[in-house]
């Protein structure tokens, strides 16, 4: 099973206290009727779903219950960083694995 | 290509069978084909076979990164049925049904369609009501589904335990009786064989590194790891992986791909009849024609490429299957994998064209894609041999996710998703 560190409780603690919440860093619109259909269609379903490294929402629902953002290799599934919500996605995070 | 015959068996046995062919000889790609195919799986190779005996066009390529039929072509649990609930999807998975009928025969090929049975079960009153009303729509469509009593259940399943102590008592079952299993490989096998016996040439272990486009934006053809290879029409059936496929031709798409777990048990002797599937519990259950106890339930809870999963996740499947069949505690599994299925918002496929001309596509099936390989292998060949879709798949745009007109199984709930 994999571990998870969550940035709250400062605790790497077993995947299945934690629920995934999706891709991160996908703003809600402002004005969401001033949007094009073309656009709600792309906040609503357009996913990156990369291979590779890829930033996501991880929630610690049978501890903290806070939401939290990671970013995770999806080929190895490797946790790279995770880190508090509303922060930046972490830039030195390279394509080799691991921080620079 | 050398028929499979009695006569041609006996033949070959005098001769020591050396006189067999390669199914699909090693092939270095040619500068430019018609239509290219990336994706080596079922529906790939049948989009190619079906191109090629079915519409006429036969300077086709199929691309895999792998080997054919290393994906999830070789990763399902083979479950075969149609009986969805809306008149779209009841349409679409019928196609493929109807097409499992006589593919062994049109493809030379032994592919084991086994119309043993699909029963869903019932264990409270929402999956009585849910299903008879999946019942009735599925009828009104031609799909033939029909309501069994408890008893019922128990003399078309007899291991099933439905005494009223159960821990899930059995209150009725869904059962569509043209519903079964084939076996996996050899669809892979019959369709790549009968596609290079009409001039398909299958090209295995290079991966498509890029889609070419001209300054009209038509594509020009793909770069691979043997170089670039040109064709006028693009298609794409690369399941899990293709998100990373249309990213190259510049393209984003409402999917998500997540591991899919099955796993298998110790060999037995037959034991079990039929396909059971329960929803409420979440898993669902057949026995190979090898005596395998096939068992698979939901897909992992994130993103991934890794082709396997989570321990804790088939913990759960196992303990949904001991609670229903108390009698196989005590099965030793034997293997377990991990497919990566690619999942739409409301869990229906996306086949038909694309936003760049002559770039077409078949992916979104989520976690039953096995069931359709036939139907969806020849809607994306007609849909690339007339550069548009059939009745059939004309609702399976990619622009419902604009249009907001779903086919949304994913509400319709009496699908093991």
């Amino acid at each position: 099973m994999i571990l998870i560190h969550c940035p709250y409780c400062e605790e790497d603690r077993p995947e299945v206290e934690f629920t995934y919440g999706g891709e991160a860093h996908i703003a809600r619109p402002l004005d969401p009727s001033a949007l094009t259909d073309s656009e709600w269609e792309g906040y609503l379903y357009i996913r990156s779903n990369t291979r590779g490294l890829h930033a996501e929402r991880w929630r610690h629902a049978h501890g903290c219950a806070r939401f939290f953002n990671a970013v995770r290799d999806t080929v190895s599934d490797r946790f790279e960083v995770t880190y508090k919500t509303g922060e930046a996605r972490p830039a030195k995070i390279t394509q080799t694995g691991g921080a620079a | 290509m050398k028929r499979f015959s009695g006569l041609n068996l006996i033949a070959e046995a005098m001769n020591g069978h050396k006189g067999w062919p390669e199914h699909w000889p090693e092939k270095a790609p040619k500068p430019a084909y018609d239509v290219i195919i990336i994706g080596g799986g079922g529906h790939g190779l049948g989009a190619a076979y079906y191109l090629a005996a079915k519409y006429g066009i036969t300077n086709v390529a199929v691309i895999e990164k792998g080997w054919i039929g290393g994906g999830n072509g070789g990763r399902n649990t083979t479950i075969i049925r149609s009986n969805y609930l809306y008149d779209e999807s009841a349409h679409l998975y019928d196609h493929a049904v109807k097409m499992w009928d006589g593919l062994s025969q049109e493809l030379n090929y032994n592919v084991m369609y086994s119309k043993r049975g699909v029963l869903m079960l019932a264990h409270n009153i929402h999956d009585i009501q849910s299903f008879k009303r999946h019942i009735h729509a599925n009828r009104l469509n031609g799909v033939d589904n029909e309501w069994l009593t408890p008893e019922e259940c128990k003399a078309y399943c007899p291991p099933l335990d439905i005494s009223p102590n159960a821990r899930h008592p059995v209150l009725g079952g869904a059962l569509q009786r043209r519903g079964g299993t084939a076996r996996h490989d050899t669809v892979i096998w019959g369709y790549a064989r009968g596609a290079v016996a009409r001039g398909v040439d299958i090209i295995q272990n290079c991966a498509v590194t890029g889609i070419r486009r001209g300054p009209d934006g038509a594509v020009l053809g793909v770069d691979t790891e043997k170089g670039f290879i040109g064709a006028k029409k693009i298609g794409v059936s690369a399941a899990g992986n293709t998100s990373v496929v249309m990213d190259m031709a510049g393209l984003r798409f409402p999917l998500e791909s997540y591991p899919l777990q099955a796993l298998v048990s110790e060999p037995v002797k037959p034991i079990f009849p039929c396909v059971v599937m329960s929803n409420t519990v979440h898993a669902y259950i057949s026995q190979s024609d090898k005596g395998e106890l096939v068992i698979g339930a939901g897909t992992d809870q994130y993103v991934s490429y890794s082709q396997r999963g989570a321990l804790h996740i088939i913990e759960h499947t196992l303990a949904a299957i001991c609670e229903i069949f108390p009698i196989f505690t005590r099965m030793r599994m034997l293997r377990s994998w991990g497919g990566i299925v690619d999942v739409t918002p409301d869990r229906s496929p996306i086949l038909g064209k694309t936003p760049v001309a002559g770039l077409y596509v078949n992916c979104g099936w989520g976690t039953g894609g096995f069931k359709a390989t036939p139907g969806a292998a020849d809607l994306l060949a007609y849909t690339i041999a007339h550069d548009a879709p059939n009745a059939i798949n004309a609702a399976f745009n990619l622009d419902r996710f604009r249009t907001g007109r779903f086919i949304d199984e994913a509400a319709a709930a009496a699908v093991a998703h």
